[in-house]
């Protein structure tokens, strides 16, 4: 009950902010005005509608899991908000998961209503449902999910501009992934070999999360792959969640 | 009477600065609080009282010792499911209504919805937040505010509550208020275990007090035992007095003998000194206006405890 009564209220923390109306008009007003852009190509309107509106669903996704993440344990401690709170019969990992599992509602819903609109243009365009692409997106918010956790991380021992920094840094290197590897493999020497892959096992691969484009190829999608990808981001997500308890469990609020 | 809090040995130390040097702000602490009475924990500003409450709370940890809050180990979460706590210049969520504030420190208490809007209702009530309980917290001014951390602190019916400068920033009229309630919860069997530093409050409400200086506690007792060993003086106001009798009075006093118009007053140091003064005076035909025993006050006995520290 704990957990559930403080994700309630950082919900309605983020729906009462400015900033997240703020990200998500943008992200609306840039995926309504794909269909205007679909129109200057030729007999490509379907792919740009469904690449674009994916593409910035997925990036303003990360906007807000990063700007609101950074803040989450930060802005609680800063504002000594959390005194009150953890006066309370309550555990501190259990106040921890409530704020992450606060977040992830919050861009369940923002995602979801991104995700409805390129889904509605797309069948604007093509004349016909593709709910494949409602697999496409909730495959990225998997990957919002890591990126959440790792906010949730930073924030509860670094200021928000550091914390903003490390998770933009773990988004971008989580989504190249995948060429992290080809370049360890292909072109470095040994000892930066091994510091690459290094860095490829840390860093989340965020790039198996991405099956945008082969829902718009309409090729065929591994349910294996995709639970694999599920596993994979679950284990993740734990192992962040963790680390981020660990910490807290032993901070003082002075 | 039973303890509700126990606290033994309890020390914090803090690390500080670049080479993280270990700082202690509260020395190994022994106190325990009985059922039913109003504690006034005392200190100059950077004693150790908010860590003190802070640890009690579980907002840090402590570096050694152990305490019990209502028989139940400070490490158990447990411990806090029957005590209140208002911390001082209380924050909260500046986006919720203190409807809903209340309301989500209910359910933090695992109270069912029934009880909460029951709850909620009459605290309302009681701290006279009834017309803004629907408002926005960024929209209550710091009276209102306190009033809420009061609110708060009262929400799971607790039987400790723990005040942190629960005074501080309050007009005349809301410390009165807050002097009141304190009463009030005493008299429904309480126990209130507050930190203060505006002595007149504590001189009026508390049963017990301790006096906490640099982190190590000086004086623990009861408010009479504290202030009335040893008295300081008998103050003696006198009329129609000679100048003979105040000659002879003069070897009897303590200072100097003051003159007012028409009036002496004598400060003698003790009992058997005034029996022979009133003699005297007595004798040579004076009055005797009054006779004041001075007292130590609060005020005073904290001021030597904290320079005595220092010095």
């Amino acid at each position: 009950m704990s957990v559930w009564a403080i994700a309630v209220n950082t919900f309605r923390e983020a729906v009462r902010d400015r900033i997240l109306y703020s990200i998500l008009a943008f992200a609306l007003l840039l995926i309504g005005a794909s269909v205007f852009l679909a129109g200057l190509s030729l007999g490509q309107e379907s792919r740009i509608v469904k690449d674009l509106g994916l593409a910035a669903s997925s990036l303003f996704g990360a906007f807000i899991a990063i700007f609101l993440g950074i803040g989450l344990v930060f802005k609680e401690i800063e504002r000594r908000t959390l005194y009150a709170i953890i006066a309370k019969p309550i555990h501190r990992y259990q106040f921890l998961l409530g704020k992450y599992l606060g977040l992830v509602l919050t861009l369940l819903v923002t995602v979801g209503v991104m995700a409805l609109l390129v889904l509605g243009l797309a069948r604007l365009v093509d004349g016909h449902w593709s709910p494949a692409l409602l697999l496409a997106a909730g495959s990225d918010f998997l990957a919002l999910m890591i990126v959440t956790a790792a906010a949730l991380l930073f924030s509860t021992f670094s200021t928000p501009t550091l914390s903003a920094l490390f998770t933009l840094a773990i988004f971008v290197i989580g989504r190249l992934s995948g060429d992290i590897r080809l370049f360890a493999e292909q072109f470095a020497g040994p000892g930066v070999r091994q510091a690459v892959f290094a860095l490829y096992l840390v860093v989340p691969d965020l790039a198996r999360f991405q099956i945008g484009s082969q829902v718009i190829h309409g090729l065929p999608l591994a349910p294996a792959e995709i639970a694999r990808a599920a596993g994979y981001g679950a284990a993740y997500v734990g192992m962040l969640l963790f680390l981020a308890i660990a910490i807290f469990q032993f901070r003082d609020f002075k | 009477m039973a303890a509700v809090i126990e606290i033994s040995g309890l020390r914090k130390e803090f690390r500080v600065g670049f080479w993280q040097r270990r700082t202690p702000v509260l020395h190994p602490l022994d106190l325990t609080v009985t059922a039913g009475e109003i504690f006034g924990y005392l200190g100059p500003n950077g004693a150790g009282k908010t860590t003190t409450l802070k640890l009690l709370t579980g907002l840090i940890l402590p570096t050694g010792g152990s305490a019990r809050l209502l028989g139940q180990d400070l490490t158990e979460v447990a411990a806090k499911r029957h005590v209140g706590f208002m911390p001082e210049n209380p924050y909260f969520y500046e986006y919720l209504t203190g409807r809903e504030f209340l309301d989500l420190c209910g359910r933090l208490f695992g109270l069912r919805a029934p009880v909460r809007g029951e709850r909620i209702g009459s605290l309302l009530c009681l701290t006279q937040l009834e017309a803004a309980a629907d408002r926005q917290l960024r929209k209550y001014s710091k009276g209102m505010l306190q009033r809420l951390g009061l609110a708060q602190a009262l929400i799971n019916d607790p039987r400790l509550v723990i005040l942190d400068e629960p005074m501080s920033g309050l007009d005349p009229l809301g410390r009165k208020a807050m002097r009141d309630t304190i009463l009030q919860l005493k008299a429904e069997g309480r126990t209130v275990f507050f930190s203060s530093h505006i002595l007149s409050d504590v001189e009026m409400l508390c049963d017990r007090v301790g006096i906490l200086v640099a982190g190590r506690l000086r004086d623990v007792g009861r408010l009479e035992d504290i202030l009335t060993t040893p008295t300081e003086a008998i103050e003696v106001t006198l009329a129609q007095a000679t100048p003979a009798l105040l000659t002879a009075l003069g070897t009897l006093t303590q200072g100097p003998i003051l003159h007012q118009p028409e009036r002496v007053l004598l400060r003698l140091p003790d009992e058997a000194r005034l029996d022979r003064a009133l003699r005297l005076s007595l004798a040579a035909g004076a009055r005797v206006v009054s006779v004041a025993p001075q007292r130590v006050t609060l005020e005073e006995h904290f001021i030597r405890e904290v320079r005595g520290a220092a010095a």
